[in-house]
């Protein structure tokens, strides 16, 4: 997969947020601060896209009545329904990717960072990426 | 189907087929005479979802989680070196484990060697398909892949509805026998129809195991267990007194709504990835790729220190660099310089994932703009982000806009 995701340290510092289990096997990524990030940009900015992007992953792993009935639904459809339509999973990650995209394009590009959606990491790491001078032009 | 051995895959679905074709060609030919049609209607139906979740529970990812990139590798080898850094003299192996605290209860994680990475809790590396998967149940060779959190409620199904379809035959089966018999003896009845023998020797043998699993696997659901942690007495009294289950709801029922109907996240794994052929011919056209000046918006790809290296030193530094997908197929090649072009096999759902990515570097190129493209829009969902103009060096932003489009990726199938 040739793209832009796949920038390779020699040519970006990449700081990687790990998961965070301490409520359990969801998805959450831990908020702490990198020390490689101070000064490039702000501790509150930076977690709260941390935590809106949690709450994102918390809403799609939640036992809901919808995801209930999703699940009856698709069973009795011997699970056929599952090729017409998203999963309420796949519609957060979906979400999240958008917030992504957009907070790159509005916030931390400018500051010379780029956040890699965590799906594409196989949901393992929050990548953060530090674009050098000439990428930032 | 992760395994590399299939065969124990292939045994069980002729066995399943034989015996419910042999169960449909005599038995209910007899049964549906004398006794009512519906006798193969509804062991026509219990076929069709055995078979259906068989397949499902065979074919589907069990929650593999994709191998770690070099970068991640890399920093997490960084990470784990430095603390042993300050100890001279004594040798203390590097940390390969790491303890997190999950609602009380202390768990160990441990660092995959092949994968890269540190196992969330539940998970486990399967040896037989070389993977780490998610809420690790067992590999089962009979079903002819790993039973993770992915596919656990298909294989529970299956388990379930072949317990009772094995249950079914077998009693019709009794019952096309005693019919017969009570017209002649019991050995002419035999005789009369031998499939119903046969049939009754392979479910009475498989009822044994295959309820007694169901069984099984019904304790481990009200319980939030997996196999692999029954196995292993991860949460038993034996280990300590206050060691508890800590993924238990609390109760049966919400245990089992847990396991069976709750949300199943989609597939990591990129199946459809495209693999690159090896480093000598991908530096090539990474070469050009960096030497070309373009006129569209920068590329994120030359940097100052590859500027200053001289052009043979470059060259064995992008062999050195290659980025392993989460699939695991190592990709030598460099990112295209305009943003438009895609990868080869966009197109695809997964897909639109990487593309997106691609345009928000593109839109590196037009940030000088960002204030003139944005408008307002009150019916905005995400949350806006901060207006603080000193905070970016006197532009001011303007909050993110709904309807606002850049560049999507062609496999996109998002809507702002």
């Amino acid at each position: 997969m040739d793209n832009m995701a796949r920038l390779s340290s020699s040519q970006c510092t990449k700081v990687f947020l790990q998961r965070d289990f301490t409520e359990g096997t969801g998805v959450r990524f831990q908020n702490k601060f990198p020390q490689e990030l101070e000064g490039k940009i702000d501790r509150a900015i930076l977690e709260r896209t941390i935590n809106t992007v949690n709450s994102i992953y918390l809403e799609a792993e939640s036992l809901s009545g919808r995801t209930y009935c999703e699940s009856c639904f698709a069973c009795m459809t011997a699970y056929i329904a599952y090729l017409c339509m998203d999963t309420h999973y796949e519609k957060c990650l979906k979400k999240v990717a958008r917030y992504i995209e957009e907070q790159n394009k509005t916030v931390f590009v400018q500051q010379g960072l780029m956040l890699v959606d965590p799906a594409e990491r196989g949901l393992r790491v929050f990548e953060i990426c530090i674009l050098t001078e000439q990428q930032n032009r | 189907m992760m395994a590399r051995q299939t065969g124990i895959f292939y045994l069980t679905c002729t066995l399943i087929i034989v015996t419910s074709g042999l169960f449909f060609g005599f038995d209910c030919v007899y049964l549906a005479q004398h006794v009512t049609p519906a006798i193969p209607a509804i062991g026509g139906a219990l076929f069709i979802f055995v078979m259906a979740t068989l397949f499902r529970t065979s074919f589907s990812d069990p929650g593999v989680i994709p191998r770690a990139s070099l970068d991640e590798a890399a920093e997490l080898e960084r990470q784990m070196e430095v603390p042993n850094a300050g100890s001279p003299g004594t040798y203390r192996p590097p940390p390969r484990t790491k303890e997190v605290v999950i609602k009380g209860q202390v768990v160990k994680l441990k660092y995959c060697f092949t994968c890269k990475l540190f196992r969330p809790p539940r998970a486990s590396h399967c040896s037989l398909c070389d993977n780490c998967v998610d809420r690790f149940d067992h590999h089962c060779p009979w079903v002819g892949n790993c039973v993770g959190k992915r596919n656990y409620r298909y294989f529970y199904l299956f388990i379930l509805s072949l317990s009772v379809h094995c249950i079914y035959i077998f009693a019709c089966v009794l019952t096309n026998l005693i019919l017969r018999a009570q017209q002649d003896n019991f050995l002419t009845a035999m005789k009369e129809s031998p499939a119903s023998v046969i049939e009754a020797i392979v479910c009475f043998f498989s009822v044994w195991s295959i309820v007694g699993l169901a069984g099984f696997h019904s304790y481990l659901v009200a319980s939030e267990l997996t196999t692999n942690e029954d196995i292993k007495g991860s949460f038993t009294a034996r280990r300590g007194a206050d060691s508890f289950n800590p993924y238990s709801k609390g109760s049966i029922f919400k245990n089992c709504s847990q396991v069976l109907c709750g949300p199943v996240p989609p597939s990591l794994l990129d199946r459809r990835g495209y693999v690159v052929p090896d480093s000598s011919q991908a530096h090539h056209t990474g070469n050009m790729g960096t030497n070309t000046a373009p006129d569209l918006p920068p590329p994120a790809v030359v940097t100052t220190a590859d500027e200053m290296l001289p052009a043979g030193e470059n060259v064995k530094k992008r062999e050195m660099i290659s980025y392993q997908t989460p699939d695991g197929t190592i990709n030598n090649k460099l990112p295209p310089l305009n943003g438009t072009s895609s990868p080869p096999t966009c197109g695809g759902r997964k897909n639109h994932i990487w593309d997106m990515t691609l345009n928000q570097l593109n839109y590196m190129g037009r940030s000088n703009n960002h204030a003139a493209i944005h408008g307002t829009n009150p019916g905005s969902v995400y949350p806006q982000p901060y207006r603080h103009s000193d905070y970016l060096s006197g532009t001011s932003v303007l909050p993110a806009v709904k309807g606002n489009k850049s560049t999507m990726s062609r496999g996109c199938s998002t809507d702002f």
